[in-house]
C-alpha cells in the first residue's frame, strides 16, 4: 500500500483500535493508522472529523477510550511528556507558543527531554551546565537558522506574524529531536507563497529522517507533499491510499461535497445549496 | 492665585487647538523657562527663612538661615527642578542630567515642591490652628512652588502629539505635557566609569531609602514620599532612569555587588534600633516575597496561603532553638535549627502540593488558601486542651534566645569602625546573607532548564506538557523550593522578632508578612523579577509602618492603590526583561490573540475518559 522507495522502512508509529468517546460523542471510532519511517502521511477530513482529537489521542494529550498507540516497537503511556520523550513531537491547529518567551527560549523549553541539568546543576552551576546550556544554545539557533528564524531570536514569540509563529513551532518541537512529527494544519492561514515554503520546510525535515504525519484541509498541498493519505470522515477512517487514489475517491468526494440524491441532477442540488445558503443564517450541517 | 489656573487654561484651549504641541498655559517658551527657573529659585530661597512661629510642629521650621525638617524636602526638590531647567537652557555639563525628556521632568519636579511645600503649610495651618501660623518664608516657598508649576506648564510638551490625538482636552494635555521620549542610545563610557555611576547610582538609591526610613514622624514622611515619588518619576522623564537600567542590564554582577554594598551600609545609618528593626522587616518580608515570585511569577502558581511556610520555618526553628517554654527543649546550634526550619517547610510544601498541585488555576488558590489558615489554626490549637501541647497555642513560642555566631552576640549593640551596629542592625546583616542566598537561588534556577520548563507551564500548560516537560513534578518542584525558601527565611524571623505566635500568619492582617501582602508585594513590584518584589515589599512594609495614624484605612488605601497600579501599570513597577523586549515590536496587528482555547479542554477529557 506504501509509495515508499527505501527498501528498509521500520514502522514508526503503529496506531491500532484507538477510540475516543466524550460522553456520547464518538470522536474517533477504531481508528488505525501506520507511519513508517522516511514517509510524510497526510489526514484529512471535514470540519470536526475527529483529526485533531485523534492526534491528541496519539500524544497523550487525551486518554484513548480504547486502542493503544505504539512508537517504534514500544506501547507509549497516554501522558504527553513521555509520548514527547519517546520521540513524537507535534504543533497546535490553534498555535500555541510560549508567548512571552523569546523566540530562542521557545526552542530551548523544545529541548527539555534532552537534556537532564536538574535544579541543584543550576543552583551550584556544576561543571556540565554551562557545557550542556551552551550546547542546547547552539542546537536551538541550528534549528531556528533551519526554519529560517534566526534573525528573530530575541523577539517575543507574540510579536511575530503568523506565519512565523507557525515556523516556530514546528522549530520548537524539531528540538525535541523527535522521529516523529505531528503537524495540525501548518499552513492554516498561510498565503500561496508561505505554504510553498512550509512543503520545502516539511520536506527538509522528512529528509533529516524524521516521519511525518500531517493534518491539512489544502489538497493541492496533500496532494504534493504525501506519500500516503488517510481519510477520517465522523471519527472513522474510510479510505486510506496515495493521494490520487484518495483524491478520485467516491467515499472522499462524498464526505467532502455531500451524498449526491439517488438520481438527482448535481446542478439543482447546487441551486438548492445556494439557496439554502443565502437564507441561512446560522452555520448548517456541514454533511 | 489658584484661580488663576482655569481661566488661563480655558482661553488657551480656544487660541491653540491648532498648533501640534501646544503647552498647557501658553507663555513664550523663553519666557516659561525664566518663570519656572526664577520660581524655583525663589520656593529655594523660601526655605531658608522661617515658615512657622512656633517648634510645636515637628522638625522646627521657625530658624531662619537653616532649612530644618520638611523645608529640606522643598530645598531638594527645588534644587533638582532649577538644575532641569538649567540643563533645559542647555548649560555645559547639564545636559547628561536630561537625556530624555527636558520640559516634563521639570515640570514634575516643580509639582513636587509645591505638592511638599503646599503640604507642609497644610499640616502646620491645620495643626496649629490657622494660616496665621505662617511666616513669610512658607508664603515665598509656596508662591515660588506655584509660579514655577505655572512656567513649567508654558514649557513646550517633550514629545509632539501623535497623529490621532491633535485635539486633546485641557486633562489630555497635562497627561501629554508629563510624558517624554525615551532616551536614546548612550555612548559608550570606559567601564570604570560606569561602574562608578552604577555605584553613585545605588549611593543615592542607600540614602534616599535610609532617609525614608529614619524620619521621624509621619508630616516628614509624607513630605518624603511626596517629593520622592515626583522626583523619581521626573528623573524617569529625563531619561536617568533608563541609562541606569541600560548599564546595570550591562553590568550585572557590579549591580548586583553594588546593591549588597549598599544593603550593608544601611545599618551603620541608623542608630536608632527602632528604624534598624525596620530595616530587618523589610528584608524578611522581600526575601519572602521573592520567593513566593519563584512560586508565582516563574511557575504561574496562585499560593494565597504562602506565609504558612514562612510560620512552618519560624516554629520548626523555634521549637529547636532553646526557648524555655519550647515544649521539645532542644538548643540547636544556629545552622542546625535553619536546616530543621528549612526542612520542615520543604516537607509541608511537599505535602501539600503533592494532592494540591494537579488540580489548575481557581482550585490552587482556594487550596492553599485554606491550607494557610488551617496552618494557624492548627498553631493555635496545639496548646494542650484542644490538642496535643506543641506550640502554646495563643502564646506561641515566646523567649527565643539571642544568637551567637563564632562568638559574636548578635542580641547586643557593636561598635564596627566607629559605627554602632544595633541589636536590630546585626539581625538585618544576617538577614541579608539569607536575602542574598534566595537571590542567587532565584536568579539561577530562573535562568536554566528548570527555570524555562517554569514559564512555560505558566505560558501554557498544555503546550508545555507537549514538549515534554512532567508539568506535576516541575510545579511541585517550584511549590517545594519556593516553601523552602520561606521557612529559611521564617528561622531567621522568630529569632528577630524573638517568639512566634500564630497570628503572625495571617491571610490578610496589618503587619505585612502575610499572604496577601506577599502576593501584593510580587504583583506590584513586577512579577518574574528580581528587584520588583524587593521593592514591592520594602514599600508595603515602610508606608502602612511610617504612617501609623492611618492604620483604620490601610487596606482600604492598600486596595486602592493596588486597582490604580493594576489600571496604570499592570506589569507592576519593575518589568520583566521579557516585557523590556517591547522594542521588538513589530506593530503587526494580524498576531492572533496569544490565548487559544479549545485544546484546553484536556483535564476534563482525561476525567471523563
Ligand atoms: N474535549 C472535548 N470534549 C468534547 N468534545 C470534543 C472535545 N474535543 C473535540 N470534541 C469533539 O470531537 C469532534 C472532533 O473534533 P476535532 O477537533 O478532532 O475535529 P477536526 O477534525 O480536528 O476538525 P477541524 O478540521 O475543524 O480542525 C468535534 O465534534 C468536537 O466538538
Ligand atoms: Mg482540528
Amino acid at each position: 500500500m506504501t509509495t515508499t522507495t527505501a527498501p528498509t522502512t521500520t514502522t514508526v508509529l503503529d496506531a491500532s483500535d484507538v477510540t475516543m468517546r466524550f460522553g456520547g460523542l464518538t470522536a474517533v471510532r477504531s481508528v488505525d493508522l501506520v507511519v513508517n519511517s522516511g514517509e510524510i502521511v497526510g489526514l484529512i477530513g471535514p470540519n470536526g472529523a475527529g483529526k485533531t482529537t485523534f492526534f491528541n489521542c496519539l500524544t497523550g494529550l487525551y486518554v484513548p477510550t480504547e486502542g493503544k498507540v505504539s512508537y517504534k516497537g514500544t506501547v507509549l503511556p497516554p501522558k504527553p511528556h513521555l509520548v514527547t520523550q519517546a520521540g513524537i513531537a507535534r504543533t497546535f491547529q490553534n498555535i500555541r507558543l510560549f508567548a512571552n518567551m523569546t523566540v530562542l527560549e521557545n526552542v530551548l523549553v523544545g529541548r527539555h527531554t534532552r537534556t537532564k541539568e536538574g535544579l541543584w546543576s543550576a543552583l551550584l552551576r556544576l561543571p556540565g551546565f554551562k557545557r550542556a546550556e551552551e550546547a542546547s544554545r547552539e542546537r536551538a539557533m541550528e534549528l531556528l537558522e533551519f526554519t529560517g528564524l534566526a534573525a528573530k531570536a530575541d523577539h517575543l514569540a507574540r510579536n511575530l506574524p503568523y506565519g512565523e509563529q507557525r515556523k516556530l513551532e514546528i522549530a520548537r518541537a524539531l528540538a525535541s529531536e523527535p522521529g516523529l512529527l505531528l503537524l495540525d494544519e501548518p499552513t492554516a492561514g498561510m498565503n500561496p507563497q508561505e505554504t510553498r515554503a512550509a512543503e520545502e520546510l516539511i520536506f527538509a525535515i522528512r529528509d533529516q529522517g524524521i516521519a511525518v504525519l500531517v493534518i491539512e484541509h489544502d489538497i493541492r498541498f496533500i496532494m504534493n507533499l504525501c506519500d500516503r493519505v488517510a481519510v477520517l470522515v465522523q471519527g472513522e477512517k474510510i479510505v486510506e491510499g496515495p493521494a490520487e487514489v484518495v483524491q478520485a475517491d467516491e467515499r472522499v468526494i462524498a464526505a467532502y461535497l455531500g451524498t449526491p440524491f439517488e438520481g438527482a441532477p448535481g446542478q439543482e442540488e447546487a441551486a438548492e445549496v445556494e439557496a439554502a445558503e443565502a437564507h441561512s443564517t446560522t452555520e448548517g450541517d456541514d454533511k | 492665585m489658584t484661580t488663576k489656573t482655569p481661566s488661563t487654561d480655558s482661553s488657551a484651549t480656544s487660541k491653540a487647538a491648532t498648533a501640534p504641541a501646544t503647552p498647557v498655559v501658553p507663555l513664550p517658551p523663553a519666557a516659561a523657562r525664566a518663570i519656572t527657573g526664577a520660581g524655583s529659585a525663589l520656593a529655594l530661597v523660601g526655605t531658608f527663612l522661617a515658615w512657622t512661629w512656633t517648634d510645636e510642629f515637628p522638625g522646627n521650621l521657625t530658624v531662619t538661615g537653616y532649612p530644618g525638617g520638611l523645608q529640606v524636602l522643598t530645598l531638594v526638590g527645588a534644587a533638582l527642578t532649577l538644575l532641569f531647567v538649567l540643563s533645559g537652557y542647555g548649560i555645559r555639563g547639564l545636559g547628561w542630567l536630561t537625556p530624555g525628556g527636558t520640559n516634563s521632568p521639570v515640570l514634575l519636579g516643580a509639582l513636587g515642591v509645591l505638592g511638599t511645600t503646599g503640604y507642609t503649610m497644610g499640616a502646620i495651618s491645620q495643626e496649629l490652628g490657622g494660616l496665621v501660623n505662617l511666616e513669610p518664608g512658607a508664603w515665598v516657598s509656596g508662591i515660588g512652588a506655584l509660579v514655577a508649576v505655572l512656567g513649567a506648564l508654558g514649557l513646550p510638551a517633550d514629545q509632539p502629539y501623535g497623529a490621532d490625538e491633535s485635539r486633546p482636552g485641557l486633562w489630555g494635555r497635562i497627561r501629554h505635557s508629563l510624558t517624554a521620549p525615551e532616551p536614546g542610545r548612550a555612548k559608550d563610557l570606559p567601564s570604570w566609569a560606569e561602574i562608578l555611576i552604577i555605584a553613585a547610582g545605588f549611593g543615592v538609591g542607600l540614602y534616599v531609602f535610609a532617609y525614608g526610613i529614619g524620619t521621624e514622624y509621619s508630616e516628614l514622611f509624607i513630605g518624603f514620599l511626596i517629593t520622592a515619588g515626583f522626583g523619581f518619576t521626573a528623573v524617569t522623564r529625563a531619561g536617568l532612569l533608563k541609562r541606569l537600567s541600560a548599564l546595570t542590564a550591562k553590568h550585572r554582577n557590579v549591580t548586583l555587588a553594588a546593591a549588597f554594598v549598599a544593603a550593608i551600609c544601611f545599618p551603620f545609618t541608623q542608630g536608632n534600633d527602632q528604624f534598624a528593626l525596620i530595616g530587618a522587616n523589610i528584608l524578611i518580608f522581600a526575601t519572602v516575597a521573592l520567593g513566593l515570585n519563584v512560586v508565582v511569577g516563574l511557575a504561574g502558581l496562585l499560593d494565597l496561603g504562602y506565609v504558612a511556610f514562612l510560620g512552618v520555618g519560624a516554629y520548626a526553628a523555634a521549637l529547636v532553638s532553646g526557648s524555655p517554654q519550647s515544649s521539645i527543649g532542644l538548643h540547636f546550634p544556629f545552622w542546625a535549627a535553619v536546616l530543621t526550619g528549612a526542612l520542615a517547610s520543604l516537607i509541608f510544601g511537599v505535602v501539600i502540593g503533592a494532592p494540591t498541585l494537579r488540580l489548575r488555576g481557581d482550585y490552587l488558590a482556594i487550596v492553599t488558601l485554606g491550607f494557610g489558615e488551617i496552618f494557624r489554626i492548627t498553631m493555635n490549637n496545639l496548646n494542650g486542651n484542644s490538642g496535643p501541647d506543641v506550640t502554646n497555642g495563643s502564646n506561641g513560642i515566646p523567649n527565643i534566645p539571642d544568637l551567637e555566631i563564632f562568638g559574636f552576640n548578635l542580641g547586643v549593640p557593636h561598635n564596627v569602625l566607629g559605627h554602632e551596629l544595633t541589636r536590630s542592625g546585626n539581625y538585618y546583616l544576617l538577614m541579608l546573607l539569607f536575602t542574598a542566598i534566595v537571590v542567587m537561588v532565584f536568579r539561577r534556577s530562573a535562568e536554566s532548564r528548570i527555570g524555562r520548563a517554569w514559564v512555560a507551564i505558566r505560558e501554557d500548560e498544555t503546550a508545555a506538557t507537549a514538549m515534554g516537560i512532567n508539568g506535576f513534578r516541575l510545579k511541585l518542584l517550584a511549590f517545594a523550593l519556593g516553601a523552602c525558601l520561606a521557612g529559611l527565611a521564617g528561622t531567621v524571623q522568630a529569632h528577630v522578632s524573638y517568639s512566634v505566635t500564630p497570628e503572625q500568619y495571617q491571610f490578610a492582617g496589618s503587619v505585612p508578612p502575610n499572604s496577601a501582602f506577599l502576593l501584593a508585594a510580587v504583583i506590584l513590584g513586577g512579577m518574574g523579577t528580581i528587584s520588583g518584589p524587593l521593592i514591592g515589599a520594602a514599600l508595603l512594609y515602610l508606608i502602612p509602618a511610617k504612617l501609623q495614624f492611618m492604620a483604620e484605612y490601610q487596606l482600604l488605601l492598600f486596595g486602592a492603590a493596588l486597582m490604580l497600579l493594576m489600571r496604570y501599570r499592570p506589569e507592576g513597577l519593575v518589568a520583566d526583561r521579557r516585557k523590556q523586549l517591547e522594542f521588538h515590536e513589530t506593530g503587526q496587528l494580524d498576531v492572533p490573540d496569544d490565548k487559544p482555547l479549545p485544546d484546553g479542554a484536556t483535564g476534563v477529557a482525561k476525567a471523563g475518559a
